[in-house]
């Protein structure tokens, strides 16, 4: 078990490092916009306290030794930087709300959406990548390579306003926007989840007919098996790890879809609060949402990697152990 | 891509398919350019004549500010491959100079530039390009040097990851023994086996950078109004799809037919390569 710990620890130390990457990196380029946003910052403070008529030099000016705000550039960089060492981010320069509170109660929707739209996404593929290996070239599986193409040409938000248009205006099935109720869930999962189609598809019928080309395949259908076992016992193991791996690489397209397709119909989640708080230019928002995102992203990341070499015994050969 | 013909091992006809993606990418691109000349001023508005039907005066018709759509279009269509074709090229060249540099150098120069490139990959790169471009909005060169700070990084693992296979080979001994230098090394043993693969990372982020821009411009945060852009244009059209749905057809079909067409050209160049 020791080996395995130390693989665990490295990893861990691994995840760590990349957080801390991330939280840098936010960090210091959201200090880079509140120097960049136009205007003397001790009077648009004072003016935030003290209310725009009452503002004069001698206000800003307790401000300004007040915040710290006449030190050098490097000292108040790390200053912002402990701060979010801390977790201290902040009020939204908008509601007003901690941005903590804000984050904790968007998580979650973006949580649900993501979830959703990744399982649909798995489900789906499994089917098609299945169906299309074991049809092979039959006329019945022929329009799934085209439609993989234009599915990955077509960006989220493209997708996202064809079923909008189609689904929900003309036919009327689905509510467009919204929350709250499992119907709207469907509508901007369905959307996310026509992203990762195609290559999950393509993933798993790749996989698959690696495996029915196999001689172990040949061989159990030799000896009489029905093919469901078969492909239980030969295809399940190959099927999951391949799904899963790319999983891994699909999450930056989920992410990045999460963002989109929030905003677009207005889930309340944390891709549409970025965006918006950086339209309006709330930057504690901004930090703490990207953070939020940067760090799930790299938090998946990681257990998507631990998930594959937990289940692949051939990942932990080197380290000197077996399967067992 | 004919350039990396050469590389190619001969493949039995019947897998070599027909790549229909560079005829359509030129397409296009004829039409970006040859709507400077032709068209009309894509920023000029007649509100007399808003949503008119594509006809002879308008090919495309006429958006809901009575601009003509033709002109929009190709205007949108410079923006984004401008953008896409610079902020690419860009990325190629810092990811094969620190990939370069990291291979040859190795050690300390090697770890910190990894360090890096592990950095801007913890994060999805829409992400990034949403945060430095929000560092100046609506600025383009804000957008470019987003899409650079993501992009550079698959170059760089690329051409170390290779990089470092040849310097170790017995081709480059040779020609150290030769008493070539080291900007003769990179050049002409190092840097020829990788440009296919190069090649084919090139298109798949120019691919990238047109999609990110457009979909920053859908959400609002990209490039600001009048200037056309795919996403920005479709948003603009998204209320008239009714009255007008070519409007939002327009740009949603260059949108795709651009990005499938470098699509396919990265997986022919892939075919090609292997």
């Amino acid at each position: 078990m020791n080996m395995g710990w130390t693989l665990a620890a490295r990893q861990g130390a691994r995840l760590l490092g990349q957080g801390a990457l991330v939280a840098g990196a936010v960090g210091v380029l959201s200090f880079a916009m509140t120097r960049a946003l136009p205007g003397d910052a001790a009077y648009r403070i004072a003016a935030g306290r003290y209310g725009y008529d009452m503002v004069d030099t001698a206000a800003a000016d307790a401000v300004r030794s007040e915040l710290g705000l006449d030190r050098s550039a490097a000292d108040q960089l790390l200053a912002w930087l402990g701060d979010l060492a801390h977790l201290r981010l902040g009020q939204s320069m908008v509601s007003g709300d901690p941005v903590l509170e804000e984050i904790a109660h968007q998580l979650g929707h973006t949580l649900q959406l993501s979830l959703v739209a990744w399982l649909a996404a798995m489900v789906l593929g499994l089917l098609l990548g299945t169906w299309a290996a074991l049809r092979g070239t039959h006329w019945s599986t022929r329009w799934i390579d085209p439609a993989c193409t234009v599915l990955r040409a077509s960006p989220a938000f493209l997708l996202g306003v064809v079923l909008m248009l189609g689904l929900g205006v003309h036919l009327g099935w689905l509510p467009v926007a919204g929350h709250g109720e499992p119907v709207h869930l469907v509508l901007p999962g369905l959307a996310l989840a026509l992203t990762l189609l195609p290559g999950m598809t393509q993933v798993v019928r790749t996989r698959l007919q690696q495996v029915l080309r196999s001689d172990a395949f040949e061989f159990a259908q030799t000896k009489g098996l029905p093919l469901s076992a078969v492909l239980w016992r030969h295809a399940a193991a190959p099927l999951t790890l391949g799904t899963l791996a790319y999983a891994g690489m699909q999450l930056v397209l989920l992410v990045e879809g999460v963002v989109v397709i929030e905003s677009l119909v207005a889930w309340p989640g944390i891709g549409h609060a970025l965006v918006h708080a950086v339209i309006s230019r709330d930057v504690p928002m901004i930090q703490g949402t990207a953070l939020a995102m940067g760090l799930l992203f790299v938090l998946l990341n990681g257990v998507m990697d631990a998930a594959v070499q937990w289940l692949d015994p051939r990942l932990r050969e080197p380290a000197g152990r077996s399967a067992a | 891509m004919s350039t990396m013909t050469h590389m190619a091992t001969p493949l039995p006809a019947a897998r070599h398919s027909w790549n229909w993606g560079a005829p359509v990418l030129i397409a296009v691109l004829l039409l970006g350019l040859l709507s400077v000349w032709l068209g009309q001023n894509p920023a000029h508005q007649n509100l007399s004549n808003t949503l008119a039907a594509p006809g002879p005066a308008h090919w495309l018709g006429t958006d809901h500010l009575g601009r003509d759509l033709m002109a929009r279009l190709g205007e949108a269509i410079r923006v984004s491959l401008w953008l896409a074709l610079g902020s690419a090229f860009l990325a190629v060249t810092l990811g094969t100079l620190l990939g370069l540099c990291a291979a040859w150098r190795r050690g300390l120069t090697d770890r910190l530039l990894c360090l890096c490139a592990d950095g801007v990959a913890a994060i999805p790169g829409l992400l990034w390009v949403l945060l430095v471009a929000a560092l100046a909005p609506g600025q383009k060169w804000a957008l470019y040097s987003g899409l650079v700070l993501t992009a550079w990084v698959e170059f760089f693992r690329l051409v170390r990851s290779q990089a470092l296979a040849t310097l170790a080979g017995d081709g480059v001994q040779a020609g150290r023994l030769l008493g070539f230098g080291a900007p003769y090394l990179l050049r002409w043993y190092v840097l020829p086996p990788m440009v296919g693969d190069l090649l084919r990372l090139w298109s798949y982020a120019i691919a990238n950078a047109v999609l990110a821009v457009a979909a920053l411009g859908f959400v609002g945060v990209g490039l600001r109004p009048p200037t056309a852009e795919l996403g920005l244009m479709m948003t603009e059209a998204l209320p008239y799809y009714d009255a007008a749905p070519w409007l939002l057809a327009a740009p949603v079909v260059v949108l795709v037919l651009v990005v499938s067409a470098l699509q396919s050209a990265t997986r022919q160049a892939l075919k090609d390569s292997v």
